[in-house]
């Protein structure tokens, strides 16, 4: 049944992902990329990660997608762009390299040959809710307080990039 | 656990990103600039006695094995400190000449420091992904300052896309170490002993991350563009603190968490990868009229120094790379220090060095404090640059390196042209037309003045008889165990 | 535990079937006489002007990044939860630390006047004696800072 499930959905993540490189229109792409993301998320949930397959589906496919959507329609980029409108030379270089670093990956993980691997309690039990709660706040509280840095500085950098002059409270009439 | 001491120990960055809070909260209350500006000079001050005290202190990890504190980090700290309070002082005339002065950029520097200082003394992976998106989110900002100049705006957006896809080879490199060893702890790595294809594949590519943030040069093309859409003073942060912080990062990572293993030729790597950075780095800077271009490839050859002492993998290399640092950090806010002035007479352009001419008597303290640094830079020998870069070429001959020890001389005496070529318009050539210099003001000035005393004192340190700096460096690698780096 | 995952499955194969399904029945039974009246794009009766692809508010995107970071900081809120009593106090200062440093981001947010969003005032044409008819939208606002980019969006909000 799981392996079943896994080739659904691995089919499913392949045939999304080149479905939205090869995609012209913007917004399209954009939701072939949430398809994309929500397979994925399957992906996670059958290596028994829980909350990672909660936190892809709300962030990624829902706050981050709404953020690229945002930005195509604020772009207001017209279709018909082809990626690949003229062959150079330059591509296939990219290609053959892009082949070379996959079949380096292929070969690192050349000892794995199962496609799921067989999933203990314990390991079931690591990704609950739970269990990334009981390392989060504790053994992972450094990392974790820092991130409220880096998320507060990311909304300081955002406005400030994204600003022109806002009116404050003082200055309305 | 104790979490009072596990603070105190990093005490540093705390009081920067508290900082970095009330500044904040401040420039929404329209509190004085002036007043901003003295708030983050105070805590970064209070933060560098923090440091200083720390430098001296015992060695160990705190808040469950994720951060380090004692020895190779505190230096880290205590580097990255220096580079940022100098920065800033230097910073404030400079902003309010270029009219881009915000109390939000003072935020911004205070929470970047915060993350670099998590950088540089993590001692678990996740740690250092997260102190390195923290430093690099505010870098970006910080990059795109002026975004009404096409300059500004290119520099933001290239540093952004190149440096979150460098990113994501850096997470991609940690997620493969943790499948292939299943910890992301560097002692609990360490302690593997088969290397297995996945963990070599997933340190590639953490390498790579890293070459990148340190524009090393088959990863550099974004520095040019990037520090001269920047305002200069934030390029003299990126060029030293931040560079300062990434590299203790990787002398930690590839001290404990890589050390040499059998079959594991990390170190031909690193000097492939220096030797090209050396050489390509000085050329192409020969040939820069843009003065801060010309100082952005400079800093992708210091980038290569650097890392021939990381390839020669010995306690003398890692020495050498912490000194040089220091040597590097002092220096070169110096030399941006003194560009930014000339900057400041708004309406001469002194991008081209062309224009430089003539500059050497007019302001003459600020003339002589640039041919100090520049002389630095460039290794003559009684500035501190010379010492730092002996460090590092003799900790290669040492290791038996001699290659890149030669490379290095010969391209070290092929920089002297670009740097000298400043000072031989300043001092030989007449100026095109008459002008008048705005006056440094009190802090700039001083600001620079010191870190020339630095740079002297450092130079002729070794002749006094007290303890320096190499040698408390020295002391991080040999009293604590084997290389120091097994730390408890 | 993970096969609770089940029903969500089923929940979404059953939704996938129903709408096509459905469609298909429709298409089956339903007669096929099509006209430009109901060819034209459906927009609550009115008649569709221009593309649907205009150009939207730079505002938008700034309330979509804090969406965003919130979201963030709720999802970590989450095990939070989970494990609060296991943990304890020790938990509630860690999550009130990480809570108060994403405060002082919106704080900061909410006193730079971010979230105020200007209400457009609408262009009334005047007849003035001499001049003939003008909009008084530019006389009220003469040293507007508003950039050009952000006229248009206003204005089209105003003549719907």
């Amino acid at each position: 049944m799981a392996t079943y499930a896994f080739v659904l959905l691995a089919v499913l993540a392949v045939a999304s992902a080149l479905a939205m490189v090869l995609n012209k229109n913007t917004v399209n792409s954009a939701l072939f990329l949430v398809l994309n993301l929500m397979s994925v998320a399957g992906l996670y949930l059958l290596l028994h990660a829980q909350f990672l397959a909660i936190i892809q589906i709300l962030v990624y496919a829902g706050a981050i997608m709404v953020l690229f959507l945002f930005v195509i329609m604020l772009l207001n980029v017209d279709e018909e762009e082809s990626l690949f409108d003229k062959f150079r030379a330059i591509y296939l270089v990219a290609f053959l390299l892009g082949v070379v670093v996959f079949g380096q990956i292929v070969y690192s993980l050349g000892g794995v040959t199962d496609l799921l691997p067989e999933i203990s309690a314990d390991m079931a039990y690591v990704g609950t809710v739970e269990a990334v709660g009981e390392v989060l706040y504790t053994t992972y509280l450094m990392p974790f307080e820092m991130t409220a840095i880096l998320l507060t500085a990311a909304v300081v950098g955002a406005l400030m990039i994204a600003q022109y002059k806002v009116k404050t409270s003082d200055q309305e009439e | 656990m104790d979490y009072l001491y596990d603070l105190n120990t990093f005490i540093p960055a705390t009081i920067a990103a508290a900082a970095g809070l009330v500044v904040l909260m401040q420039s929404v209350y329209k509190v004085k600039i002036n007043t901003i500006f003295g708030v983050t000079v105070f805590s970064l001050v209070v933060a560098l006695l923090f440091a200083l005290r720390d430098l001296f202190g015992p060695v160990g990890t705190s808040f469950y094995d994720m951060v380090a504190y004692g020895g190779t980090a505190a230096f880290g700290t205590l580097l990255v400190i220096t580079g940022t309070l100098f920065c800033v002082l230097i910073s404030r005339d400079y902003l309010e000449a270029i009219d881009h002065h915000y109390g939000e950029v003072y935020a911004m520097i205070l929470f970047a420091t915060t993350g670099m200082v998590g950088l540089a003394v993590s001692n678990d992976l996740i740690m250092l992904f997260v102190g390195l998106e923290t430093m690099s989110i505010c870098l970006y900002v910080l990059a795109g300052l002026i975004k009404e100049e096409k300059t500004g705006a290119e520099s933001a957006l290239k540093y952004f896309l190149l440096g979150a896809f460098s990113t994501g080879f850096l997470l991609y490199g940690i997620a493969l170490i943790y499948g292939a060893t299943g910890s992301t702890n560097y002692a609990d790595i360490t302690a593997l002993t088969d290397i297995s294809p996945l963990f070599m594949a997933g340190s590639a590519l953490l390498l790579v991350g890293f070459f990148f943030k340190i524009s090393a040069v088959p990863f550099h093309m974004w520095t040019p563009d990037v520090y001269q859409g920047t305002p200069t003073t934030l390029t003299a942060y990126f060029a030293t603190a931040s560079k300062a912080a990434t590299f203790v990062a990787l002398i930690l990572v590839m001290s404990r968490m890589m050390p040499e293993i059998e079959g594991v030729g990390w170190t031909q790597a690193i000097s492939v990868i220096a030797i090209i950075t050396m050489i390509l780095g000085n050329l192409i800077a020969l040939v820069q009229d843009n003065v801060k271009r010309m100082l952005a490839y400079s800093s992708i050859a210091h980038a290569g120094y650097l890392l021939v002492g990381l390839a020669a993998g010995t306690a003398d290399g890692y020495t050498g790379v912490l000194y040089y640092l220091f040597a590097y950090t002092v220096m070169n806010i110096g030399a941006f220090g003194v560009i930014a002035f000339y900057e400041r007479n708004q309406a001469l352009d002194f991008t081209d060095v062309n224009n430089y001419a003539g500059l050497g008597y007019k302001q003459p303290v600020m003339a002589v404090l640039l041919s100090v640094f520049l002389f630095s830079l460039a290794g003559i020998p009684p500035f501190v640059g010379f010492l730092a870069k002996y460090y590092v070429f003799a900790a290669a001959v040492n290791a038996g390196h001699i290659t890149l020890a030669v490379v290095g001389v010969l391209t070290t005496a092929a920089s002297v042209y670009y740097y000298l070529r400043v000072m031989v318009f300043m001092y030989f050539r007449e100026p095109h037309k008459e002008f008048d210099l705005v006056n440094p003001g009190a802090i700039f000035k001083y600001a620079l003045i010191v870190l020339c005393v630095l740079t002297v004192y450092y130079g002729v340190e070794p002749v006094f008889p007290m303890g320096s700096l190499i040698e408390l460096l020295t002391s991080y690698y040999t009293e604590t165990g084997p290389a120091g780096m097994a730390g408890p | 535990m993970i096969a609770d995952f089940g029903n969500i499955l089923l929940f979404l194969i059953h939704g996938a079937l129903f709408v096509a399904l459905s469609l298909f029945v429709a298409k089956l039974i339903r007669p096929h006489r099509p006209n430009a009246e109901k060819l034209m794009t459906y927009e609550c009766g009115e008649v569709p002007i221009g593309s649907a692809r205009v150009q939207f508010n730079n505002r938008f995107y700034i309330i979509g990044l804090m969406f965003l970071i919130f979201e963030v900081e709720i999802l970590l809120l989450f095990p939070w939860v989970m494990v609060f009593q296991d943990i304890g106090w020790f938990a509630f200062w860690a999550m009130f630390v990480f809570v108060f440093l994403i405060f002082i981001g919106f704080a900061y947010e909410l006193g730079k006047g971010h979230l105020q969003w200007d209400i457009p005032r609408p262009v009334v044409p005047k007849y003035v004696e001499g001049v003939g008819v003008v909009d008084d939208y530019p006389a009220k606002e003469p040293a507007s800072s508003e950039p050009a980019l952000d006229e248009p969006a206003l204005q089209t909000g105003v003549n719907r």
